[in-house]
């Protein structure tokens, strides 16, 4: 049997796959959006209590690391597989960078004792309360996707180390470079939610 | 090609390749093998569905009442809930014959991505296993209903988190079954095969995919957030801390109202490549009932709101959910218009197949009629979490999908095993599962009138008749469930071969033998023209 081959196939099946991630996030903007509308005074004080700097830091990583997975699959349709490698292993590395830092917040908002059902939010106003449950569950997420996309991107980096993605078929790494963007877009989004709400 | 190949081998049946037995089956990426792996796991978990409703059925009768306690039967209505709709009817016919016919229909040697698909069915046994497990771990089997409402679904101790987490898993096979199929259609039609070339059961399939894809994700996120809820106390749902329970029911329904579509679309897709087959004639309406699919895909999507008309909604969400919900009916009804006037001058040939299709067309007016009055707000709010609902969705669900089901095994059987089952144990068992079927749901519309709620482990004297008549219902239907099975699995062991197209159908499946090759065609077809072309083109006039 002559192997199938389909590119166009593969990419459309990732792109309807990020459609149900997007949807995913969909839940989570509609319950956002509704609860903004119900405590807006609330999200306003809430949001002045997180750390603008950082998230504007993060967003700067993001976005950088999108760029080295673009100029990635770029040096691959050129044939320059060693450049490919190094750029795809910066897009980890800067993945590594935004969990850090996301890291370093949420420890920061847990030693001032703010955590869902902690006794310190159980103090605060219902819609503080909810702010940071929303929080917590959509940058929570979020971060177990920036984890997803470092093992894909991770899994790619060694196939390319075995020869199995190659200049004349790459096809694999366009989809997690999909998917890579895809998070760092939700990102995006999450931002002035969050960080940008007071 | 008919004659000459279909008594030969076993096709896809016989192993090939190193592995023998049960191991070329789990790890075989072939779709017609995983068709079966679903055939057989859903048949498995919808017995064990039918059994928990026989076993609720029979505690309304006073001798029996005190097998089960008020909180086993919480219990059991949920788990009946869980294993039918997660288990059995979403996945039901997109996975079994969809799984297995797709590919072929369209002229394909497999699905886009066969290893997804086989991902897939692990996926779903995963997701089988976990809300098995969480019936006997943690706090005990949830007692929520299948619907998991906030805010008792937080508070309860029985074990939600992990029969939540198996709904989760549930949806991720369902979506990938989606991405996979869409992906198929768009790209491996066979040349000459036509968007409107396409059987309608294809058609249907298309619109099912894009429902689980646009659908299942917004259950997906519901349900994590009650896992962190429950887990961590995020407080979204939960009114004591400034949560919404009404935004669950949104997010909930939101999906779980299309999901009533990716029930019934394929169950539709099904009838429609059996109506032209035993009529000996074109269907009635190609375009029309394709573009319904689509449409009830589309309108489907906009209706979820009318399971919550007594939740204190505004009254203006109310009369437009409402008014959707009357629209998204004419869509079903363009289909039965469809598939009897099909009928009409045809050459009728009264086989189990049609007989079972013919019984879902009646079943399924009922269903959608009393989904139509349900639509009305003023008979809502007096019928609403009575039996009238239970009766209702079962007439769509079972009388609907389960009885589609049933006809689409008999249909496409002696294809997938290449053996015939005996018609008269088929047409034997009909007896009892009709007048079970209807004694058992009508009776329950009529409990539901007179004010009969649901879930409730007591009733009144005034509904003891009634209720007799249900639960002698639903025995006949068990009966009339186990010859049909038995007769089934009789035929696929030890049943006399069958031709390669024993109905004279005329769709690509009846040009293979029976069952049909590894990879399907030996050279992929051309197609030159439509699918239900009985005189021209068709291999029997």
């Amino acid at each position: 049997m002559v192997e199938h081959r389909d590119d166009f196939g593969s990419k459309l099946g990732m792109w309807l796959f990020l459609v149900t991630e997007i949807l995913l996030f969909g839940g989570l903007f509609i319950a956002y959006s509704y609860m903004r509308a119900r405590y807006p005074v609330e999200f306003h004080h809430a949001g002045a209590e997180l750390n603008a700097t950082l998230g504007v830091t993060n967003t700067f990583i993001l976005l950088t690391s999108s760029l080295s997975m673009a100029l990635g699959i770029v040096a691959m349709q050129r044939g320059q597989e060693l450049w490919s490698r190094i750029l795809v292993g910066c897009t980890v590395l800067l993945g590594l960078v935004f969990l850090c830092i996301k890291g370093v917040e949420w420890a920061a908002k847990f030693h001032h004792g703010l955590y869902p059902d902690s006794a310190r939010i159980l103090t605060l106003p219902q819609g503080e309360r909810i702010f940071y449950g929303l929080y917590f569950s959509m940058t929570g997420l979020h971060g177990l996707h920036v984890i997803a996309g470092m093992g894909v991107l991770s899994v790619m980096l060694v196939m390319m180390l075995r020869g199995r993605i190659h200049p004349g078929h790459y096809t694999l790494l366009e989809n997690g470079g999909l998917y890579w963007h895809l998070v760092d877009v939700i990102w995006i989004f999450l931002l002035p939610l969050f960080y940008l709400a007071a | 090609m008919n004659s000459s190949t279909t008594s030969a081998g076993m096709g896809f049946l016989a192993d090939e390749g190193p592995r023998r037995g049960l191991m070329a089956w789990l790890t075989s990426t072939d779709h017609k093998r995983i068709g079966i792996l679903y055939l057989w796991s859903m048949l498995a978990f919808f017995m064990v569905g039918v059994g928990v409703g026989v076993l609720m059925r029979l505690v309304q009768l006073d001798t029996f009442h005190h097998l089960v306690t008020a909180r086993t039967y919480n219990a059991l209505f949920t788990v009946h809930g869980v294993i039918m709709i997660f288990l059995f009817v979403v996945p039901g016919l997109p996975a079994v014959f969809g799984n297995f016919f797709l590919p072929i229909l369209i002229g394909a040697k497999d699905v886009a991505f066969p290893r997804l698909n086989l991902a897939s069915w692990y996926f779903y046994i995963a997701g089988a296993i976990l809300a098995l497990l969480s019936l006997f771990t943690g706090g005990g089997a949830p007692d929520t209903g299948w619907t998991f409402y906030a805010p008792f679904s937080l508070q309860t101790g029985t074990n939600v988190t992990l029969a939540v987490f198996a709904a989760f898993v549930l949806g991720f096979s369902s979506m990938l079954t989606g991405i996979n199929f869409i992906t198929t259609i768009h790209r491996l039609r066979a040349p000459g095969m036509s968007w409107f070339r396409m059987p309608l059961f294809c058609w249907s399939l298309y619109s099912t995919s894009w429902i689980q894809i646009l659908a299942t994700p917004v259950l997906a996120i519901t349900l994590i957030l009650v896992m962190l809820e429950r887990l961590f106390g995020i407080g979204i749902f939960d009114p004591t801390k400034g949560g919404d329970p009404l935004l669950y029911q949104h997010l909930f329904w939101i999906y779980s109202h299309p999901a009533v579509y990716i029930m019934i679309l394929p169950a539709m897709g099904a009838i429609s490549e059996i109506m032209p087959t035993f009529s000996r004639k074109p269907i009635f309406g190609y375009t029309a009932i394709a573009f319904s699919s689509m449409s009830i895909a589309g309108v489907g999507s906009l209706v979820w709101a009318h399971h919550m008309f007594t939740s204190g909604m505004s009254e203006f969400a109310n009369m437009v959910f409402s008014l959707l919900t009357m629209i998204v009916a004419i869509p079903s009804a363009i289909k039965v218009f469809n598939w009897v006037s099909t009928l009409y001058k045809g050459s009728i040939d009264v086989q189990p197949p049609l007989f079972y299709a013919l019984t879902f067309i009646f079943l399924f007016c009922i269903g959608g009629l009393t989904g139509v009055m349900q639509g009305a707000l003023s008979i809502n709010v007096h019928v609403h979490d009575t039996y009238f609902i239970v009766g209702h969705f079962h007439y769509v669900m079972f009388g609907g999908t389960g009885f589609a089901f049933f006809a689409a095994l008999l249909y496409w059987f002696p294809k997938m095993f290449g053996r015939m089952y005996s018609k008269k144990l088929i047409i034997a068992a009909w007896f009892p599962l009709f007048v079970g079927f209807n004694m058992l749901y009508f009776g329950m519309l009529v409990l539901g009138m007179q004010g009969m709620p649901r879930r409730y482990y007591e009733h009144l004297p005034m509904f003891h008749a009634g209720h007799q008549v249900v639960t002698v219902g639903s025995w006949l239907l068990a009966l009339g469930l186990v010859i049909y099975l038995v007769a089934l699995i009789w035929a696929a062991r030890k049943g006399p071969r069958a031709e390669g197209n024993p109905w004279g159908g005329v769709t690509l499946e009846w040009t293979l033998p029976s069952p049909p090759i590894t990879e399907n065609f030996e050279e992929i077809p051309v197609i030159d023209h439509g699918p239900y072309e009985f005189r021209k083109g068709g291999q029997h006039g």
